[in-house]
Order: structure tokens, then C-alpha cells, then sequence
């Protein structure tokens, strides 16, 4: 026991303190902030910038005080100016830009333009187109003479949002949302997928870099190699948690940090305070909205997503991931180290690697499936067969799954992670000591057999 | 046998113990003697340091190793002898228990090879290396550790091996830094550092230049002075000649040849006898032993002479002393090589 985790020791150890880990377990959260942090910080700097727009009208006045003023762009409308001669002088006369419309523009969507010296951003694109197609709507109804037509159109104009209600068992009602079971089950498969992949072949190559480098023998005249193989198994594993602790920590950090610097005044920061109080009010949040409706409705749609979050199986889903991952990890890791230990170089890998990649993605695209339909008989049998389960099995519980379901997919997993352990240390064992002949399928097959 | 006396020895001195609990002082000291002289004979370690009996091991249909018995005495440097593909690696790795035997049994001090002798048995494979991008330092410590040491014990020996091979300064740094008889020298002292009973070399010289070849070849005399028990495995038969008290010859799965390297080059010898000369001297052969060959050396005259009959050598060298005055009469000894050609020859 004492030799394993010497092992592991060094497995972590050496590959913890390589410059390349350092390098990608900072800098992946910094891109991470980015990507969460950029669109916002953009966003706010259009937001920042007021901008005054001249209108000009050919001959008529069609659209005189349609555009109405937003927090960040002021229309004045300028009857009897010529384009030709604002152009020149739009800018000192302190305009962002010109909106030329031409009466035309009723029946050629084109005959319109902003003229400007930068590109304006999408925001007030959308805003004026907006705000013109509603208007040449209302205006070609208006030739229809229909009578009451404001009140025809404001009674005409719907909003459509299903609220999802899911009954379990005992009757108890909860409010869900099939998106956030969908974002849950989508990134729990989704991570469950890169650790089995990743550090699975991270497995392979410290297997064929032991062999190539003719180290293992001396190694296993020391320890069972089965002990070797269990100690680098574990050492990678706790690198990849390592790794992706220290991820999130610097992520949420970051985020954290950036946005309550940068992003003082802006509504999250709002949201973030509201949240307590809304927990507090949590029971009566499920079925009243009343104590919602005091808040701005953005707010409001923010605390129920949150509810709807809280509402997941958490407890499940965490002891279930734990489970999988370990189980997965080493079953697919053990298979991983028999192929490496099974080839010379890395690009020998290549014919042993499709059977096991195979099952990965598949597990992977039935789980995609399982979001769309999480009571397919594919998904059921996927998260029952052990190759695929753990994926697959961690996509459908943001869904509900039947307990026996679940006991019954551990279990066989359990039978499956002993078994598969058990024929790569065999595999393994003969593996790392032959070189210089091509394995095979049936070869690997024989050393199944040869006793200790 | 080792066991045997053991066992008997015991026995006495229960029986001796018990008359003297009996209270009958005029045994006692008898007892003293008769003890102490047990004592020894107990503690002293047997003859066979490690044994393998009957060793039979196969690779699918491919036999590796057939029946194969080796006995190698205490403080031997006992030789491991074989063509390529002998089985010699198999029976290697079976006394490391890398790999198990089919059939046969193994003994280390008399008593049955354990999983957890591997931290008695010191072994340095012919296919050896060291992972590249760790510091050698690091690494030392590693393989000391995994053979059961403890890390202050590990770092207090390695201090002492690297000052000793010169090797102190590379402690540092990576080992694909390090010219290749560099590396070989940090595996040499991972290989020795937990002081194994037993150590286990094969082919340890490659790599080496002759000076530093010369270095390893004290340290493992040292080793063997100091009761160490080696079992050397090269196809350098010059250094089988030179290191080696045994050898076994393994060929095919099958020992082929086994015994003292003395023994076993004056069996080879064959009736030959080297013969030399003051000056230029010529003899013809009769009818008790034919000249194989006569050649000149620095006014010196060398002549190999082998006897066809019963013929003395106070006789030979009565006949030969009439042709000139005789420097030195021995009887000429097959280098290993020769045997070792021979023998696998004559089984193909």
C-alpha cells in the first residue's frame, strides 16, 4: 500500500509541476472569464455612448416622432435640411449620424440609410428598424380602415411563455424548466465525457512513455504492476481534479471580481442582492407569484430560473456524478493503460483506440438525444449498458429517473469497472514487457490467459 | 540440507534445555558448548543463497524455459550464460517475480521466494532506462523508495553512492541531460542502493567506457566482499572469466552446461598442453601427442601440444626438454568463448 502511493505520488507530482499544467490550469479560467465577461463589457460600452441622430425625410413627414428617445440615443428630426449639406458638417453640428428614410421605404424595405463614421452597433440598428416596421405596419392597417384598430391591436399582441409543472410520485408539484434540466444534463454529460477522455488517454501515454523509455521493468522488479498501473490511474485522476478545482475556484473568482468592479451598475449585481430575499420567500415562490411581482420583471424571471435550478435533484446528481466518475474513469483509464501497454509508440494506439473511442461517442450522442427525449428506450438501455452509463445516466437524472433504474445501471457498472480492472492488469501485465511485435486483438486475447 | 540441520539442531537443544530445567547442573555447561556451537551452525546462512528447482515456463506453445535448475552458492558471482533467446531473460524475470514459472519452485536463504523478497533482490534489466524528463536526484529517491527504503535513509546512501561514482554533481539535473554511461551509473547505484542479498545484473557493462567499466567492475566486487550474492548475465565471455566463480549455460529452455569456471575450463581443456621456448625451437609430435600448432614470438617459440595416450606430463616434458630449454609448461585452458561456441555448436 505504502509503494502505491509512492507511485501516485510521482504521477502527480511530476505532472502537476510541468510547466504546461501551470500554463493551462491559469489560463484556461482567465479565457473562461473572458468569454463570460467580454459580451457584457461590450455591451456596456455601447450602452455608455449617448448618441444624438439628425433624421431627414425627402418631402414628407411620414415618420416625424416615430423614433422615440432611448437611454442611449436621442432622434432629432430635422424638417427641410438637405442630406447633401449635413454630411459634411453632421459631425461638428455634434451628431453620431444621419438617418436618411425616403417615402419610398413604405414598399422598398431599402430606401433607408444611416450615414455615420463608425459602424453603428446592432443595438440601434434593431431599435430604429423596430420601431419603423411596427410603424409601416400600423400605417398599412390604417388603410384598411378597420374600425377600433388600437384596441384590436393591443388586444392582438401576445406573449407566450409554457410554465412547466412536474408531478412526482407522491403527488408533490414542482415547478421545472426543461431548459435547465436540458443546460444541467448537457454539461454534466458533456464533463463527464472530457475527464473519461482526457485523462483516460492521459493514462495511455505515461503507459507507453514507461515502456518506450525502458523504465517499467526496473519499476515492476520493485511492485506489482498492477500496482503500477493502479498508482498512475489514481495519481492522474487527482491531477485532473486538481485541475478542475482550481478552475472553478479561479473562474468564479475572476468572474466575481471583474464583475463587481467593472460592472457596479449594472442589473446583476442587483440580482445577486435580491437573491437571499427570494430564497427566504422560497416555499411560497413555487406556486404564488405575488411576492415576485414587487420585483422588476427581470428580476422576477432571474429568481425563478433560480428556483427551477434549485429544484434539481442536487443531492442525487452529485453523489451519482462522484459514483460514474470514478467507476467510468477507471474503467475506461484500465483500458487505456492495457492499450498502452500493449503498443511500442503512440501512433500504434490508433487501431486500438476506435472500439474504445466508439461507445464514448456514442454514449455522447445519446446523451444529446436523451435532452431532446429523455424517455427513449435508447436512452434507457444506454444508461443500463456500463460502457455508456455513466454518460448517459448523468444526462437523464436532471429528468428524473426511477431509483431502481438507477441501483440497477451502479450495479452492473460496479460488475463491469471489477471485471474490465481486472482483464487490463492481466493484459498489462504481459503488455509492458513485450516489445518490437505488432499486437492485435487476439494477441492481447492470449495474455488474458497466461497465468501470473 | 540447510533446513535439515536446522531443524535437528533444534531438537537437541529442546532436550538439552529441558535436563537443565530438570536442575542437573553437570549439563550445564556442556550446554554452553553444544549451544553455541548450534548457534552457528543455525545462524550461519546456507550454502545456496538462491535456489531454483525444476523451473518450467512457456509462452503459448513456445517453451522459454524447460526444466531449468540453478543453484548459486553465498557471495558468488555466478554467470548466466546463453545464446540469445536462451530463456536466460525468462529466468530472470522469474527470480523477480515480474513473471511467475509454470511449474518448479524457488528458494532465497532456504526458504521460498515471497512477494515480499523483491526488497532482498537488487536487479538491473538488460532493457533499462530512466523516465527523461525527471531529475536524477528525484528519480534515485523514487526507485530507493519503491524498494522499501525510507526517504532519509534513501537520501543519506544516495549522497554517499554519488560522491562515491563521481556522478554528485548531476543530482540536479534532467536525466536526457546525461551522456548514456552517465545514466547506467545513477541505475547502478538505484540498483544496489537498498543493499539486496541478491543482485541481479544483466548485461551491466554496455554503455560504459573501459575506465568506467573497470569502476563497476570494482564496486561489484566490493559488493560480493561486503556478502552480496551475484548473478551476472552477459555475453561477454572475458568478463565471465574474469568476475565469475559459477555459471550455468542455458540454451534452447535447457541448462547445457553448469559447474565452476575452472572446473569447467580444465574439463574442456582436453589433453592440451601449451608449450614455450627459449629461442627457435621446432619438435615434431609421436605417437603420445600430436603438435596442433608452433609459432614464433619475440625470440620465444609457443607450441600447443595434445596427448593421444595416457602419456604423463613428466614425461612429455622429459621428451620435449631434449629440443631447447623450456620457458613454462601449463596446460592450455579454452577461453570461455571457446566452450561456450562449442558447446551451443554442438547442439545444432
Amino acid at each position: 500500500m505504502n509503494k502505491i502511493s509512492v507511485i501516485i505520488k510521482r504521477e502527480y507530482v511530476t505532472r502537476v509541476r510541468k510547466k504546461s499544467f501551470i500554463i493551462m490550469t491559469l489560463l484556461a479560467p482567465v479565457l473562461m472569464a473572458a468569454i463570460v465577461i467580454l459580451p457584457t463589457v461590450l455591451m456596456m460600452n455601447q450602452d455608455g455612448e449617448f448618441k444624438k441622430i439628425a433624421v431627414i425625410e425627402d418631402n414628407s413627414d411620414l415618420f416625424k416622432g416615430v423614433l422615440k428617445n432611448t437611454k442611449d440615443a436621442e432622434f432629432v428630426y430635422l424638417p427641410n435640411t438637405k442630406v447633401e449639406d449635413l454630411k459634411k458638417t453632421f459631425e461638428k453640428s455634434g451628431y453620431y449620424g444621419i438617418l436618411w428614410i425616403s417615402p419610398e421605404l413604405i414598399n422598398t424595405p431599402n430606401a433607408i440609410q444611416l450615414i455615420s463614421r463608425q459602424q453603428p452597433p446592432i443595438g440601434l440598428l434593431q431599435n430604429i428598424e423596430g420601431s419603423l416596421e411596427k410603424e409601416i405596419e400600423r400605417q398599412k392597417l390604417l388603410a384598411y380602415k378597420i374600425e377600433n384598430l388600437d384596441e384590436i391591436m393591443k388586444t392582438v399582441n401576445t406573449n407566450v411563455s409554457i410554465q412547466t409543472i412536474k408531478i412526482d410520485s407522491s403527488g408533490e408539484v414542482k415547478e421545472t424548466s426543461t431548459g435547465i434540466a436540458m443546460a444541467v444534463a448537457y454539461i454534466l454529460g458533456f464533463l463527464m465525457y472530457m475527464l473519461v477522455f482526457i485523462f483516460g488517454s492521459q493514462v495511455m501515454r505515461g503507459v507507453i512513455e514507461e515502456k518506450t523509455s525502458r523504465v517499467v521493468e526496473v519499476i515492476i522488479s520493485s511492485v506489482k504492476p498492477i500496482q503500477l498501473m493502479m498508482g498512475k490511474i489514481v495519481g492522474i485522476a487527482l491531477v485532473g481534479l486538481t485541475q478542475f478545482l482550481i478552475w472553478i475556484l479561479l473562474t468564479m473568482t475572476i468572474v466575481t471580481v471583474l464583475k463587481s468592479t467593472i460592472l457596479q451598475k449594472t442589473d446583476m449585481t442587483e440580482i445577486s442582492q435580491n437573491i437571499p430575499q427570494n430564497i427566504m420567500a422560497g416555499d411560497q415562490q413555487v406556486t404564488g407569484t405575488t411576492q415576485t411581482a414587487a420585483v422588476s420583471p427581470k428580476l422576477a424571471e432571474f429568481s425563478k430560473m433560480f428556483d427551477n435550478a434549485m429544484n434539481q435533484p442536487w443531492g442525487l446528481i452529485i453523489i451519482c456524478f462522484i459514483f460514474y466518475f470514478i467507476t467510468g474513469y477507471l474503467l475506461y483509464a484500465s483500458v487505456f493503460a492495457a492499450i498502452g501497454s500493449a503498443v511500442d509508440n503512440e501512433t500504434e494506439t490508433q487501431q486500438f483506440m476506435l472500439p474504445v473511442t466508439i461507445p464514448i461517442i456514442l454514449a455522447l450522442m445519446v446523451a444529446m438525444g436523451t435532452m431532446q427525449n429523455p424517455e427513449s428506450s435508447l436512452s434507457f438501455w444506454c444508461s443500463m449498458i456500463p460502457l455508456t452509463s455513466p454518460i448517459v445516466m448523468m444526462a437523464r437524472i436532471p429528468f428524473g429517473v426511477p431509483y431502481w433504474q438507477i441501483a440497477v445501471s451502479m450495479i452492473l457498472m460496479l460488475i463491469t469497472f471489477a471485471a474490465f480492472v481486472w482483464m487490463a492488469a492481466k493484459v498489462y501485465r504481459t503488455g509492458i514487457l513485450m516489445y518490437g511485435k505488432k499486437t492485435s486483438w487476439k494477441e492481447m486475447w492470449k495474455w488474458l490467459r497466461y497465468s501470473g | 540440507m540447510a533446513l535439515f540441520v536446522k531443524s535437528v539442531a533444534l531438537c537437541v537443544t529442546k532436550k538439552i534445555l529441558h535436563r537443565v530445567a530438570q536442575g542437573s547442573t553437570e549439563y550445564q555447561r556442556d550446554f554452553f558448548y553444544i549451544y553455541t556451537s548450534f548457534e552457528i551452525i543455525i545462524n550461519y546462512p546456507p550454502m545456496a543463497l538462491f535456489e531454483a528447482k525444476n523451473v518450467t515456463k512457456q509462452y503459448g506453445n513456445q517453451l522459454a524455459l524447460d526444466n531449468v535448475s540453478i543453484s548459486v552458492p553465498n557471495q558468488c558471482i555466478y554467470g548466466l550464460l546463453g545464446p540469445n533467446g536462451a530463456g536466460k531473460t525468462t529466468l530472470i524475470r522469474i527470480i523477480n517475480q515480474i513473471t511467475g514459472p509454470d511449474s518448479g519452485e524457488l528458494f532465497l536463504n532456504g526458504k521460498k521466494l515471497m512477494p515480499d523478497d523483491v526488497q532482498l533482490i537488487g536487479y538491473l534489466p538488460e532493457e533499462r532506462g530512466l523516465y527523461k524528463k525527471m531529475k536524477v536526484g528525484e528519480q534515485a529517491l523514487y526507485f530507493a523508495q519503491l524498494k522499501g527504503l525510507t526517504k532519509a535513509e534513501a537520501m543519506k546512501r544516495l549522497k554517499y553512492w554519488f560522491k562515491k561514482l563521481e556522478i554528485i554533481d548531476w543530482w540536479g539535473k534532467k536525466v536526457e541531460e546525461l551522456s548514456k554511461g552517465m545514466q547506467q551509473k545513477v541505475q547502478f547505484v538505484t540498483t544496489i542502493l537498498h543493499e539486496p542479498k541478491l543482485l541481479i545484473f544483466d548485461e551491466p557493462f554496455t554503455g560504459f567506457d573501459p575506465l568506467n567499466t573497470k569502476i563497476i567492475k570494482d564496486e561489484i566486487l566490493f559488493l560480493r566482499e561486503r556478502g552480496a550474492t551475484i548473478i551476472f548475465s552477459t555475453h561477454n565471455m572475458e568478463s565471465v572469466e574474469e568476475l565469475c566463480d559459477n555459471i550455468t549455460l542455458i540454451d534452447k529452455a535447457k541448462t547445457i552446461l553448469e559447474g565452476s569456471v575452472d572446473e569447467i575450463r580444465s574439463k574442456w581443456a582436453a589433453n592440451e598442453y601449451d608449450l614455450v621456448f627459449d629461442g627457435d625451437v621446432k619438435i615434431e609430435g609421436n605417437g603420445h601427442y600430436n603438435i596442433l600448432k608452433q609459432q614464433k614470438d619475440n625470440n620465444k617459440s609457443i607450441i600447443r601440444l595434445k596427448t593421444t595416450s595416457n602419456i604423463s606430463t613428466n614425461d612429455i616434458l622429459q621428451t620435449v626438454m631434449k629440443s631447447g630449454s623450456v620457458i613454462s609448461f601449463n596446460p592450455a585452458l579454452p577461453s570461455m568463448n571457446e566452450i561456450f561456441i562449442r558447446v551451443v555448436e554442438a547442439r545444432n
